[in-house]
């Protein structure tokens, strides 16, 4: 069997699995599932996050959409790093910074392929229930490509799905909120952006 | 013609009580495309809200009616293992409204992946005094132990009432439809479909009488807070309407006219009951429904606006027709 087959086959039973779990409900609130080039970003309080967005996407969005995976946890074991690879299709980023490396390349090489990217701006998990602030990533990639669309998304319930520490989800309903397309400002500094940014994530907790 | 029903067997009577019941649903739908094409240019909003409420009651039928057919046509396995996938769906959409916290992940993970599978397969293989008290006295002493190993005492007891709550009428009151399935009462053997038939059409008529009577000839409710439709009046006709209904159905039970009477009205009162404890519950999280018309954030499909008062009825029904008539 090849790579490519195994890698549709366990996306397959995968996506099932998720969808018995959790439903994996997409709401398109503020825009409608489009294969245009975007950013998408959400709050991250779960590693089951990057699962669950990109199984809330359409398959159609999917092939194109590419989410941003932290390299020290889903490198861990060769079956995470084979998953990430060959099913999710992802993009590593260290989150320790290292000298004379610039954490986003990776990032800026997917967007400059013409690829969507899937992005935590907050880097870690957070455990309140408010997000933390995001980081200066978005800001630049923002700055770098002005002509993709920023769409901000809310993760709900994930957390509850699988806590930190624990091995065994928990079927519970989740849903992913999609936004509405943002732009960053022509004067707009990078704090009031970011600020920005996170106010249209934690808005969409409600709607 | 009953000469001839009565010649047929047993498994062929099923049969043809799905043709019957299948039949019988194809007209009312055709009835109701008819009209609702008819009407169409009328922008009568009365009309249309009570259009769109005799399909929401017509979705329900098909969806339950085929659920049983699936079930019954694919065996007893099949059948007890696609009633513990209503109530894992159940159970999903029950936990998701209710606030848990990092504690309970152990006892939730027991109640999916153990209660749950266990209960059902228990049901399966007809074990049936221990099916009766495997939850109530194994699992209600287990779940908050699990819990209480979590170190986490804030909001315990709620935390552990709404688990046991949940697993009580998703999985114990689910599993005693396929349990009424593979009950033999005495002189009955291998007709268990026919009791459930019994209690389905019972309880879902009492459901539907009732609902209709609230809708038509409103009266003050008596609990407004939980139920702004839920009035005595209405609930004593559906009760009475659908239970002597059942005694129409006498014939294919193995009750006696005024047995099945009994037992209808049983079946009644409790899944009625069952329906308003559901919607006070509903109402503590702030929601009217389970499914997507209040809050669609859990992205629920209302699985359990659908089945709540057959979980309340099957296990008083289950019980109630096993002590009295020996299994």
């Amino acid at each position: 069997m090849s790579t490519g087959t195994r890698a549709k086959i366990v996306g397959w039973l995968l996506l099932g699995l998720v969808r018995l779990l959790t439903g994996a409900q997409a709401r398109w609130w503020g825009c409608p599932p489009k294969a245009e080039q975007r950013i998408y970003f959400a709050n991250h309080q779960s590693h089951a996050d990057l699962v669950m967005i990109w199984a809330a996407l359409p398959a159609e969005l999917r092939g194109i959409t590419r989410p941003i995976a932290a390299k020290d946890y889903w490198t861990k074991t060769p079956l995470r790093q084979w998953i990430t690879t060959a099913v999710f299709n992802a993009v590593y980023v260290d989150r320790e910074r290292t000298e004379g490396q610039d954490p986003l390349a990776p990032l800026v090489q997917a967007l400059d392929a013409g690829d969507s990217i899937i992005l935590f701006p907050e880097g870690t998990r957070g455990h309140a229930e408010e997000p933390q602030a995001f980081k200066a990533g978005l800001y630049n990639l923002a700055l770098r490509f002005p002509q993709v669309v920023l769409v901000p998304a809310w993760i709900h319930n994930v957390q509850r799905v699988m806590p930190k520490g624990e091995v065994v989800p928990v079927p519970i309903l989740c849903s992913v909120t999609f936004g509405a397309p943002m732009q960053l400002q022509a004067d707009e500094s990078r704090q009031d952006f970011l600020a920005r940014a996170r106010d249209a994530v934690v808005a969409l907790r409600e709607v | 013609m009953s000469s001839w029903l009565r010649s047929l067997s047993s498994s062929e009577q099923v049969g043809a009580l799905f043709v019957l019941v299948f039949g019988l649903l194809v007209l009312v739908t055709g009835a109701l495309v008819t009209l609702s094409v008819r009407s169409r240019h009328e922008a009568d909003e009365v009309r249309a809200a009570f259009h769109a409420d005799w399909w929401a009651l017509l979705k329900t039928s098909w969806f339950m009616v085929s659920v049983f057919w699936i079930g019954w046509v694919m065996g007893e396995i099949a059948a007890t293992v696609l009633f513990a996938l209503v109530a894992f769906l159940a159970l999903r959409e029950f936990i998701t409204l209710s606030p848990t916290r990092r504690g309970d992940h152990r006892s939730l993970v027991l109640a999916f992946f153990v209660v749950l599978p266990v209960q059902f397969w228990l049901a399966g293989s007809k074990h049936f005094d221990l099916f009766t008290v495997f939850i109530p006295v194994y699992v209600f002493l287990a779940i908050p132990v699990v819990s209480a190993l979590a170190d986490d005492p804030q909001r315990f007891l709620e935390r552990n009432a709404k688990l046991q709550w949940g697993i009580m009428v998703c999985v114990y009151g689910m599993s005693h439809v396929p349990a009424l399935l593979l009950l033999n009462l005495r002189h009955y053997e291998g007709r268990g479909a026919f009791l459930v038939f019994f209690l389905v059409f019972v309880v879902q008529t009492c459901m539907l009488i009732q609902h209709l009577a609230a809708r038509h000839f409103p009266r003050p409710p008596a609990a407004p807070h939980v139920s702004r439709s839920f009035n005595w009046t209405s609930w004593a006709v559906a009760v009475l309407a659908a239970s002597s209904l059942g005694v129409l159905l006498y014939a294919i039970t193995p009750f006696r006219p005024l047995e099945a009477l009994a037992m209808g009205a049983i079946a009644c009162v409790a899944g009625s009951m069952g329906h308003l404890v559901m919607k006070a519950l509903k109402r503590d999280r702030g929601v009217t429904n389970w499914g997507p018309q209040g809050r669609s954030v859990t992205g629920a499909n209302g699985l359990l606006d659908r089945v709540d008062a057959l979980c309340f009825a099957a296990p008083v029904f289950f019980h109630s027709a096993r002590w009295y008539f020996g299994a």
